[in-house]
């Protein structure tokens, strides 16, 4: 199974995927005066909003492994790491943009590398401590965004995505951590709060 | 006794701002809030020095939902309390959807959030 199918949820998958449709089930709702089912596909619209967020971070993090890459301060075993962590990634915006896209959404776009240099300011990254520091940054943020929006999500089955996207980012951060020496949390329950 | 009583039900609304700590407000920045924002650059969601007194969508950097930048609100600390408690019941059909349910938690970021304003 490719990544990208992963994580469509199942019941929409039953409705054929094609967003089209699932509006059009709503416009049929509204016009038999069925309101809770015409709320559901604006529900599913608040739904690809919050993918669309998950995906901007995602389009953030792959271009700050570039950068990172790019940059000639990482050792050979650390750009493998820094490469393989910037695949998963590239397999999150997939997944997202093919979710997206079957909800009736439109993926929001990547900005250009220069545009993600500036705002992550690259130019003071001196040192491979420095890349791993902004990546571990980067994953422990988008760690508790995804465990932040869990609660936002209409459809548990993209409640359920957005953990499995948290999951990925808190072991990308784990590794970084243990890279650069950080001490393991000590208190139970330390991510999401 | 009902004065005694106002009195006292003010001291205890007051209380959360009264004890709120912009530095444990920067720590819990770091943690939550970094994942798509920065004080001074816009990236997911938008550049956040300078929010107090700003009206909801404005800055020109940054690509704002239709609802935020179609909104009357400006930021300040009860705007923001109750944008950060369920940003979609203040702004309906905005973007952020992350939400902070622990008043603490809310008051300690909104000193840290105030205290950048100011430089």
């Amino acid at each position: 199974m490719k990544s990208a199918e992963i994580i469509v949820p199942a019941r929409r998958a039953f409705l054929g995927g094609a967003g089209k449709a699932t509006l059009s089930v709503a416009a049929i709702a509204l016009l038999a005066g069925q309101e809770a089912l015409a709320q559901g596909a604006s529900a599913g619209m608040q739904d690809v909003s919050i993918l669309n967020v998950a995906l901007g971070l995602e389009h953030e993090a792959i271009n700050a492994y570039q950068l990172g890459a790019q940059s000639g301060l990482l050792t050979k075993p650390v750009l493998d790491v820094a490469v393989l962590f910037q695949s998963h990634h590239k397999g999150h915006r997939d997944a997202l943009v093919a979710t997206i896209r079957k909800l009736g959404g439109t993926p929001v776009a990547e900005k250009s590398m220069d545009d993600y240099a500036k705002a992550l300011n690259a130019a003071t990254l001196k040192s491979q401590a420095d890349v791993l520091e902004l990546a571990a940054r980067l994953e422990m943020g988008a760690t508790n965004a995804y465990l932040g929006v869990i609660p936002a999500f209409k459809d548990p089955a993209l409640a359920k995505v957005a953990g499995r996207l948290a999951a990925d980012e808190t072991m990308h951060w784990s590794i970084l951590a243990n890279a650069l020496g950080k001490p393991m949390p000590m208190a139970a329950l330390s991510f999401g709060a | 006794m009902r004065t005694a009583f106002a009195a006292a039900a003010l001291l205890v609304l007051a209380a959360p701002s009264q004890a709120a700590d912009p530095a444990r407000g920067k720590q819990l920045y770091d943690s939550r809030c970094i994942g798509c924002h920065s004080l001074d650059a816009s990236r997911v969601g938008p550049a956040h020095r300078g929010v107090f007194g700003r009206r909801a969508g404005a800055l020109k950097d940054y690509d704002y939902s239709a609802a935020l930048r179609d909104s009357r609100v400006v930021w300040d600390a009860r705007t923001l309390d109750r944008w950060l408690a369920d940003p979609e019941r203040l702004i309906p059909g905005q973007r952020m959807n992350y939400s902070v349910a622990e008043p603490a938690d809310r008051a300690d970021l909104i000193a840290y959030l105030r205290g950048q304003s100011q430089r």
